[in-house]
């Protein structure tokens, strides 16, 4: 959910807005966001499942530190999603275990 | 590779303050940050800092930060975003990530300006969606402008457990309760009270059992602890929350500090192992310097102090400043830094810095 009115920040600031495919799905994101913050907005908040016991995870730290929120962003596996800035057209993955080594294709 | 008098790694109020104080004297100044923004973490401290006059008491992180900003850009020194520093070698060799490339920097003198990382606390359901750290969750509502929950549980009562449940209220969520493992609230009086004032209850004597969840948090379990901080069967509480916000402390951000072979310490009061230094900042490597979090935990307004020190202390010794203008500055920095550390909540704090730096004469 986006905090639209702040009572110190102020009425949210107009950015461009792009679309970005997450599974298969498009969603809106502002342009240079951490794609976790536009993930989060559209209600999202697993973002892997981890090698050993397929457990779901989520954003910890959203500073970079804990990579807990890695995703496979245009074929790159464990993106930390919470510092990787949105891209009109980003493909993002739902990572599962280590992610995969991208095909010649991609 | 390219060679430069100083390097700073981490463009916080620590970093940044010294590259201030650095870049002044007429130091060649090159600043890493792996982010896309200098300031660190203060665009999320959007309360108004407390203290005295000298520390800016009253204005908010996020002025500082922009304060920072502008007087890193006058004083010349150069930040380098999107740089992570992954490695150090041979004590004066930085090896840096930008942009995706690699490339080597060689500097006289090396400040680690780090910060730290958010402490987790296990319990069974600890890794669901939705167990978030406070910074994470300041980051989000105050920076990014998202709400991770609509109802949210705090655990700890810190100051930071404090302010960050006023600013969830501020961005529109519901903080359904505080808890506090000890018998007493962590946080200073003022915060404590503007918070109860608002409706949300601080459960002392208290901690969380279990999160429940299938994929993401829907529920916390609490429970009361005895003096000795054991379990009490039979007093559990079932709270609705989609968030839990975990305010337990942090500590430094120390990878590159071992990394160098820089001689540590375990100082609880100031968050755990850290590198020793001395009263210039300076650790057990020769030209390796630590300033902020990664030097112990506090305030953004000691890291601030601390990195300005640093700053002096290695213009000095680079030959940028003499003796007497570097003491007289050193000096005013002590006094302000000594204040900051008064009071009951300073003094612990205090009295852990000094035997860091008794110990870093041995």
């Amino acid at each position: 959910m986006r905090i639209e009115e702040h009572p110190i920040l102020g009425p949210l600031e107009k950015k461009t807005i792009v679309k970005i495919e997450v599974d298969g799905h498009t969603i809106d994101a502002f342009e240079d966001e951490p794609i976790a913050a536009a993930l989060m907005a559209a209600g999202i908040s697993v973002f892997r499942y981890t090698r050993k016991k397929g457990q779901p995870r989520g954003v910890f730290c959203a500073i970079g530190q804990c990579t807990d929120c890695m995703m496979t962003v245009d074929g790159i596996a464990n993106v930390r999603t919470c510092i990787t800035p949105v891209k009109d057209g980003m493909k993002i993955r739902t990572q599962q275990q280590s992610g995969e080594l991208r095909t010649a294709e991609q | 590779m390219r060679e430069i008098d100083l390097a700073i790694v981490g463009a916080g109020p620590a970093g940044l303050s010294a590259a201030i104080e650095a870049a002044k004297a007429g130091v060649e100044v090159v600043v890493f940050d792996e982010n896309q923004k200098a300031g660190g973490q203060l665009f999320k401290q959007i309360h108004k800092f407390f203290g005295s006059k000298a520390h800016q008491a009253g204005v908010r992180g996020i002025d500082i930060a922009n304060n920072l900003l502008e007087e890193v850009e006058k004083s010349g020194a150069e930040v380098l975003l999107d740089a992570v520093v992954w490695g150090t070698f041979k004590t004066d060799t930085l090896c840096v990530t930008q942009n995706g490339k690699n490339v080597m920097f060689r500097a006289k003198k090396i400040l680690l300006a780090t910060g730290a990382t958010e402490n987790v606390l296990a319990f069974p359901g600890w890794t669901l969606a939705g167990v978030m750290g406070a910074g994470a969750i300041q980051t989000m509502i105050n920076v990014h402008r998202v709400l991770p929950g609509k109802r949210v549980l705090m655990i700890g009562s810190g100051n930071v457990g404090l302010i960050v449940s006023y600013q969830l209220l501020q961005a529109g969520a519901e903080v359904k309760a505080i808890v506090e493992a000890l018998p007493t609230i962590g946080g200073y009086a003022v915060h404590a009270s503007k918070i109860t004032r608002c409706g949300v209850p601080i459960l002392t004597s208290t901690t969380i059992k279990q999160a429940i969840g299938k994929e993401k948090v829907e529920k916390a379990v609490l429970i009361k602890l005895d003096k000795n901080l054991k379990q009490i069967e039979g007093t559990e509480q079932q709270l609705n929350v989609d968030v839990i916000c975990l305010a337990i402390g942090l500590s430094p951000l120390s990878e590159l500090a071992w990394m160098a072979g820089c001689e540590f310490a375990d100082v609880q009061e100031l968050g755990g192992f850290l590198p020793i230094h001395n009263d210039d900042m300076e650790t057990t490597v020769s030209g390796i310097y630590v300033a902020g979090d990664i030097a112990g935990i506090e305030e953004a307004s000691t890291a601030i102090e601390e990195g300005r020190l640093a700053g002096i202390a290695i213009a000095e010794s680079l030959g940028f400043l003499n003796a007497d203008e570097a003491k007289e500055k050193k000096r005013s920095i002590l006094d302000r830094s000594e204040q900051l550390r008064a009071g009951p909540f300073g003094l612990s704090r205090r009295q852990a810095k000094e035997q860091l730096i008794r110990r870093s004469l041995k």
